[in-house]
């Protein structure tokens, strides 16, 4: 009875603290946003631990028959919305059908490179119906046509302290010094459905949706399917870019594991 | 019937009465072990979880608030419930619409039309002090209040639910006896609840029928639906587990889901804090707090 009690006492008294610091920590956000964002990365990366516990037998996302596709994809980011700074220098290279356009691909890779749009068509592509989601809350189903990333990675070799794949898009917030950029671990980018896509729904993809060439990474929601790729790089720790957060919308306090 | 709850040891001597009828009880008065630690604890946990999940959820809500019926949903398709404005910022008028139509005006309450700049106007359906963060736009420290909580949240339950099965709790304090499933006996509860009286002596040692239903519908229906529908929502935890989009009709209608569960379990929270006053704020306080709770005297 007595050793029970202690017990009981010990688990309550736990569970006070526990309570008392969760609630403490909602009155600390209310007072400064900058003392709860330790917290907020612990949740991003204890989201992450257990997002993967569950995906340890490397599932694919579902996919969708063409009729379930979306009549009108939405758009959110990248050259055409308000927010994005216009870029002449895209439009020149847009109009002329991305004649021009390469891709680089370099840091921890063996053989560095760079590939125009026609390279990449010749790659081995994979076509896939998959849903988006939003991380607003939205949803749409879109067809995606592109290189799968991970035969890429092969190509060009990874070297082995290669552990997260970069990718910088071309496209740049109004007000800001940087252009968009993501990046996702090595798991997502072996993932057979994260391609490097340049078609949409049976066509060249739009400008609006990424062109020339944008992520599908179907694991994780919008904002890590960045647009208008220019150049990816493999690198070795987050904090190679930025503030080390991996991204731009990361470097904002976004979760960089985005599976929900 | 007294073994509905714990009794203290000097309580045990106590002679059994039927407890069938409402302030008849020679219990009435004394303290009795009514809520063990793992009810406790879970409660409290479940509180402060609530709370932060409630309010940063709608925050996310506040990014797209609207809500749609099966799997696809964006700003070109209709919407079962919007929170939606005339985006005009000198002279905004706001409202809640049912299927497209107008059902509510709610200017000045909701969706504020706010210019966010480059952002364009935007209109932001809960107030600053709805939501978590307490600024309007703050989706990204939403998300992660929401989805540092969630996993606190689902494990105590969880838990909770293991426990009360396994205890076999939930079968003695949440099954409704055969006594009080009889019409007299509902109606009576129905008769009781509407007048606002509560229970005395050994009726109260244990839940009426009314409660012992909303508990139930709580723990088994509401809570649990914020857990599957929240992972439906989710594109990692919907290639784990598939059959989530299957069961819950598509995205939109687990997350219109998610938004109606946790309006009825908000509605239930009110009535139970509604129900601490009118049943002894301190009594109930105590004995949530404590676990022991003083079987209220039959009213003179």
């Amino acid at each position: 009875m007595t050793k029970l009690l202690h017990r009981r006492q010990i688990l309550l008294g736990a569970g006070g603290l526990a309570a008392t610091t969760v609630a403490g920590l909602g009155v600390r956000q209310l007072a400064s946003p900058e003392g709860a964002e330790p917290w907020l990365r612990f949740g991003d990366t204890l989201g992450r631990k257990v997002q993967r516990a569950f995906l340890a037998h490397r599932p694919l996302a579902p996919e969708y028959r063409l009729d379930q596709m979306s009549a009108k994809f939405p758009t959110n980011g990248g050259f055409g919305a308000s927010y994005i700074e216009p870029d002449p220098a895209f439009d020149k290279m847009a109009s002329n059908g991305f004649l021009d356009y390469r891709l680089q691909v370099e840091g921890l890779v063996k053989r560095p490179a760079s590939f125009s749009l026609r390279e990449l068509r010749s790659m081995p592509q994979r076509t896939q119906i998959t849903m988006h989601c939003c991380d607003m809350g939205w949803s749409a189903i879109g067809q995606w046509t592109g290189v799968p990333l991970g035969w890429l990675l092969q190509h060009v070799g990874l070297m082995d302290n290669a552990r997260y794949i970069f990718f910088f898009a071309m496209d740049r917030y109004i007000g800001f010094p940087v252009n968009y950029h993501t990046s996702i671990d090595l798991l997502d980018a072996f993932h057979p459905q994260t391609i490097l896509a340049y078609g949409m729904n049976g066509d060249v993809l739009p400008r609006e949706y990424g062109a020339p060439l944008r992520l599908r990474t179907e694991l994780q929601v919008g904002y890590k399917n960045a647009k208008h790729l220019a150049r990816i790089v493999a690198v070795d720790s987050l904090s190679r870019f930025g503030k080390g957060h991996g991204g731009f919308a990361e470097d904002f306090g976004y979760q960089w594991y985005a599976g929900m | 019937m007294n073994e509905k709850f714990q009794h203290s040891a000097e309580t045990l001597s106590l002679p059994e009465t039927d407890g069938g009828d409402t302030g008849r009880a020679p219990s009435a008065g004394i303290t009795i072990y009514r809520h063990p630690w793992p009810v406790r604890l879970f409660h409290w946990v479940n509180v402060c979880c609530f709370i932060i999940l409630l309010m940063s959820g709608l925050q996310i809500f506040n990014a797209y608030p609207r809500l749609h019926v099966g799997q696809i949903g964006y700003y070109d398709t209709p919407a079962v419930f919007e929170i939606a404005s005339n985006r005009d910022v000198a002279n905004p008028r706001s409202w809640i619409a049912i299927d497209g139509r107008e059902v509510l005006d709610t200017t000045g309450i909701l969706g504020e039309v706010r210019d966010e700049g480059i952002f364009g106007i935007q209109t932001i359906a809960f107030p600053p002090w709805a939501i978590l963060p307490q600024k309007a736009m703050d989706l990204h420290d939403g998300r992660g209040w929401h989805f540092l909580t969630l996993y606190f949240f689902a494990a105590n339950l969880f838990a909770y639910l293991i426990y009360g099965i396994a205890s076999g709790r939930f079968r003695r304090t949440l099954v409704p006896d055969r006594d009080q499933l009889r019409a007299s006996s509902i109606a009576r509860d129905l008769w009781m609840h509407l007048r606002l009286k509560h229970a005395t002596g050994a009726e109260a040692e244990r839940y009426n029928l009314l409660q012992k239903t909303s508990y139930i519908l709580v723990l088994f229906l509401l809570l649990p639906s914020m857990v599957l529908t929240g992972m439906t929502m989710s594109p990692s935890f919907v290639a784990a587990f598939p059959w989530l989009i299957d069961m819950f009709a598509g995205r939109q209608t687990a997350r219109l889901i998610h938004f109606i569960s946790a309006s009825l379990l908000v509605g239930f929270v009110v009535i139970h804090i509604f129900q601490l006053f009118v049943a002894g704020f301190l009594n109930e306080m105590r004995s949530i707090l404590t676990g022991w709770f003083r079987v209220p005297e039959k009213r003179k």
